[in-house]
């Protein structure tokens, strides 16, 4: 924690900017009237208890609740440098989505081979080229860790990886794309401590090519790897700002008392 | 309140919706949802072909004659059109059989849920859907050949054709119908249910008795009414080993046709298209779908409880 | 003297529930057993009659008016001939709709009258559907009693097999692998085509062999439909010397089929008759078996291989 360099945060761009974001479930309120943004290749963390909407606010980022009957977004999420309002229904979320991309909470790798799953991305955008597909497969790999674990197995299932290779490999596949935003839910919820180390390290290396938003239930994650903070709770963010600052003097009563387990 | 700005930003720019996608994926929607309306226009191509053919049929026959006159001669000079004779054909061999496939179907699906070991339910379950797989004529072949002459051994008197032994075979036949889906039913009920009983000291007959099957209930009758809605449609059987002669009886020992054996009769023959002749079996099979219909709707109605429960 | 007694009254009222249990036991595998033996004596039977009726000439004969000179040649090119027709309607209808409703249906009236349709489709009588193809097919769009006809009947027949088996295999599917794929940009269509029906293609599979088994054994719609009973020709071959080297003629052209054919030797009076009707019923038995079993081991293998 100590370690990390100043933020000097008029030198950071923004990658985006939520403004007054609502989203409903049919009747229910999911998410309240949230302001924040993303700093651009910066890593920012979603934290609070469960059930307070950080997946759903995460899910807000790549429409993913288009895809259910009866949700509703209110507000923007401005994407820069386009200054586009990614909830507008003008928007496709398919275009959203080949920018923004996602890793889950489990593993989901596709039952097909490695080098299928890292290609998937680059195929839907309707990429034929072998020898470009290979060299994106490759360079995603590397990326993402795996190269050199599964490069003499890459037309093997991806169902034979361990854990924690299932998930480097779903992030070699959403990075296969070069995507602006990388969205993680709790990507190592599923996974043992070794793996969530590499997982980790991953993440941290992959801040100088990419913006990336990272919901976690675990506080010292996010101390670790974040460099922004927020702490929601109940579908309302209640604090947001540097991650040192969040974990060390939170300006609100009930940040500090998550943080410091009086809570939660 | 609510902010509006969402609705401001008219210009995505690069994050248009690209018009070819979109139609192309609008494209592909229609044809599968095509697909699906089929199953709706075929019922009701169904209901209209046999409700404007009987139509034709009750301007010739009154409603009235048609439920109550206790012959059924539509082929001869002195033609009488009263469906009670192939009604009570098609009660008689669907009660015989269901007097074999109900008990039976409930005992084995009790057996493979509760009692049966692994290994002799992974053997069973696989059986019984092969003996539910072999065709229909194959099973009336058997009764009219090798259940009749058996039947015959201990009631010498028994004619050839008869209610009995069609009744008996399509009741094996529809035993694993009824024993699958007991069984499903049974299955579903939570083990929690169970080891409550068992931690009280029941026997596992009491639980299944007691517990298993009163949870189960809404299942098992659902599969109850399918057993009986397939026992009323079944065709060959009954038209092979049953005799094709309408015959007014409640004696499963005598030769009667049902419902679904005079359309087998009708068609076999050359009935000329538009005669009074080809729009009896139409009559006949609008009376079969309305029974089939109200037995399979209760069954779904049933079905859709139980599913809901758990 | 008293804790005796009332252990002794315990003891055999579990006794007695034990024997319950017992006897339950019993009458499970009894009635198992009334199952199994009618099969056997079912099988047994044709073998016995029919066993001796199957040569390769049985194969190659058309049927006859000479008992021992019969064969089912038309029988079984008609039988393969309908099964062609009806595979070939009824898988993309039915896959198609099983997609729709699992994938696409947005949840409203319309979508539950489809599913409670599906539903009631399922349980229609085989012989309602011979009247809808005798005067849907035969007179109202003229196709007479072809192999056209008939076939097209029993895909509307088999059609709700499809559908149900396509939905469940695409229901087994977690909802985390569809987001997967959404979240990487594909569409809808795309991670239908390129996940969901890869995916679910061996439990689809299953139910189009299961459908397809069901068809083969059908009499009573190909018997209202009109089919002739003595074919003593085959249709015209779909394959031509010249160009364009396919013909269509055999989809208009009268035929037969198996369960037919049997149906029309058992009820010949004439017992050498009866022997032909065994034997074709023995190869039709054969072959529903290795159909169904086909589709058994399928879902066998299945259910060992993915575990999502």
């Amino acid at each position: 924690m100590q370690n990390k360099p100043e933020l000097n945060l008029d030198s950071i761009q923004y990658k985006s900017e939520v403004k007054n974001l609502c989203f409903h479930y049919g009747e229910f309120n999911a998410l309240q009237n949230i302001n924040m943004v993303l700093h651009d290749k910066q890593i920012t963390a979603l934290i609070g208890p469960s059930g307070c909407g950080k997946s759903t606010f995460l899910r807000c980022f790549n429409r993913m609740h288009d895809l259910y009957p009866g949700n509703r977004y209110d507000g923007d999420i401005i994407l820069y440098p386009d200054d586009v309002n990614i909830l507008s229904e003008y928007v496709d979320p398919i275009e959203v989505r080949m920018r923004i991309s996602m890793v889950f909470q489990k593993p989901n790798p596709f039952p097909k081979s490695i080098y299928e799953n890292v290609a998937y991305g680059l195929r839907v955008r309707g990429i034929k080229k072998r020898s470009i597909i290979d060299e994106k497969v490759e360079s995603a790999l590397r990326n993402a860790a795996l190269w050199d674990e599964v490069k003499d197995r890459i037309h093997e299932l991806a169902f034979n990886l361990s854990g924690g290779q299932q998930q480097r490999l779903c992030i070699a596949r959403a990075l296969a794309t070069d995507p602006e935003i990388l969205l993680f839910d709790e990507p190592t919820s599923a996974l043992d401590p070794i793996a969530t180390a590499s997982i980790e390290e991953l993440i941290a290396d992959l801040k100088s090519k990419v913006t990336i938003l990272i919901v976690t239930h675990n506080m010292q994650q996010a101390a670790r790897v974040s460099d922004y903070t927020a702490y929601m709770y109940l579908g309302e963010l209640i604090e947001f700002g540097v991650t040192d600052t969040i974990f060390i003097k939170p300006k609100n009563k009930q940040t500090e008392d998550y943080i410091t387990g009086r809570f939660g | 309140m609510a902010v509006k700005s969402r609705k401001e930003s008219k210009h995505p720019g690069r994050l248009a919706f690209s018009f070819r996608r979109h139609m192309h994926e609008r494209f592909i929607e229609m044809l599968l949802f095509m697909a699906a309306l089929c199953s709706v226009l075929i019922m009701l191509a169904i209901v209209i072909m046999l409700v404007k053919e009987s139509y034709v049929f009750f301007q010739h026959v009154s409603i009235w004659d048609f439920l109550t006159d206790t012959e059924w001669t539509p082929l001869f000079d002195n033609a009488h059109y009263g469906i009670l004779p192939l009604v009570s054909g098609t009660v008689v061999s669907s009660m015989v059989a269901l007097t074999v496939a109900l008990p039976l179907g409930t005992i084995i699906a009790i057996y493979l849920s509760e009692f049966a070991p692994f290994a002799v339910r992974e053997i069973a379950k696989p059986f019984l859907e092969l003996l539910g797989g072999v065709p229909t004529i194959v099973y009336g072949y058997f009764a009219l050949l090798f259940v009749t002459p058996l039947l015959q051994v201990f009631f010498p008197e028994l004619p050839g054709f008869n209610l009995l032994s069609a009744g008996l075979v399509m009741g094996i036949m529809i035993i694993p119908y009824v024993s699958s889906m007991t069984e499903d039913a049974m299955r579903a009920v939570p083990m929690n249910l169970r080891e409550g009983s068992y931690a009280m000291g029941a026997t596992r007959f009491q639980t299944a008795i007691r517990v298993v099957m009163p949870a189960a209930f809404s299942g098992i009758a659902a599969a109850y009414i399918l057993g009986i809605s397939r026992a009323v449609g079944e065709t060959m059987v009954v038209a092979i080993a049953a005799g094709m002669q309408p015959n007014l009886t409640w004696n499963p020992a005598e030769p009667a046709a049902t419902i679904t054996a005079y359309i087998v009769q009708v068609s076999l023959g050359d009935l000329p298209h538009g005669s009074i002749g080809y729009q009896t079996i139409f009559a006949a099979g609008l009376t079969l779908l309305l029974i089939t219909l109200a037995f399979n709707i209760i069954g779904h109605i049933l079905r859709k409880r139980y599913r809901e429960i758990y | 003297m008293q804790p005796d007694k009332q252990l002794e009254d315990i003891r055999a009222i579990i006794a007695r529930h034990k024997r319950w249990d017992m006897m339950f036991l019993v009458a499970g595998v009894i009635s198992l057993m009334i199952a199994v033996l009618t099969f056997i004596a079912l099988f047994s039977h044709m073998l016995i009659d029919g066993m001796p009726r199957l040569s390769w000439e049985f194969f190659t004969s058309y049927p006859s008016r000479h008992p021992e000179a019969a064969g089912i040649l038309s029988a079984w090119v008609g039988t393969t001939l309908v099964m062609i027709v009806t595979a070939l309607s009824a898988v993309p209808l039915g896959i198609g709709a099983g997609v729709y409703l699992e994938e696409y249906a947005p949840k409203n009236f319309l979508t539950e009258i489809i599913e409670i349709n599906v539903t009631n489709l399922a349980g229609v009588p085989s012989i309602i559907y011979g009247l809808l193809a005798l005067g849907l097919f035969v007179y109202q769009l003229s196709l007479g009693q072809s192999i056209l006809a008939a076939g097209l009947a029993l895909a509307l027949l088999i059609l709700p097999v499809v559908i149900v088996a396509t939905r469940e295999a695409i229901r087994s599917i977690p909802v985390t692998i569809r987001e997967g794929s959404y979240a990487l940009g594909a569409t809808k269509w795309q991670t239908v085509y390129d996940h969901i029906l890869p995916y679910s293609a061996p439990g689809i599979l299953t139910g189009v062999i299961i459908g397809l088994a069901r068809a083969i054994g059908e009499t009573a719609p190909i018997i209202t439909i009109g089919a002739l009973t003595f074919i003593a020709f085959l249709p015209p071959s779909p394959v031509k010397e010249e160009f364009p080297f396919l013909s269509f003629e055999w989809l208009m052209a009268p035929f037969t089929v198996m369960p037919i054919q049997m149906f029309n030797w058992v009820s010949r009076p004439e017992e050498e008759f009866q022997f032909n009707a065994a034997a074709a019923g023995l190869v039709l038995v054969v072959m529903t078996l290795a159909m169904n079993g086909l589709a058994i081991y399928l879902r066998y293998r299945m259910r060992k291989k993915i575990k999502w």
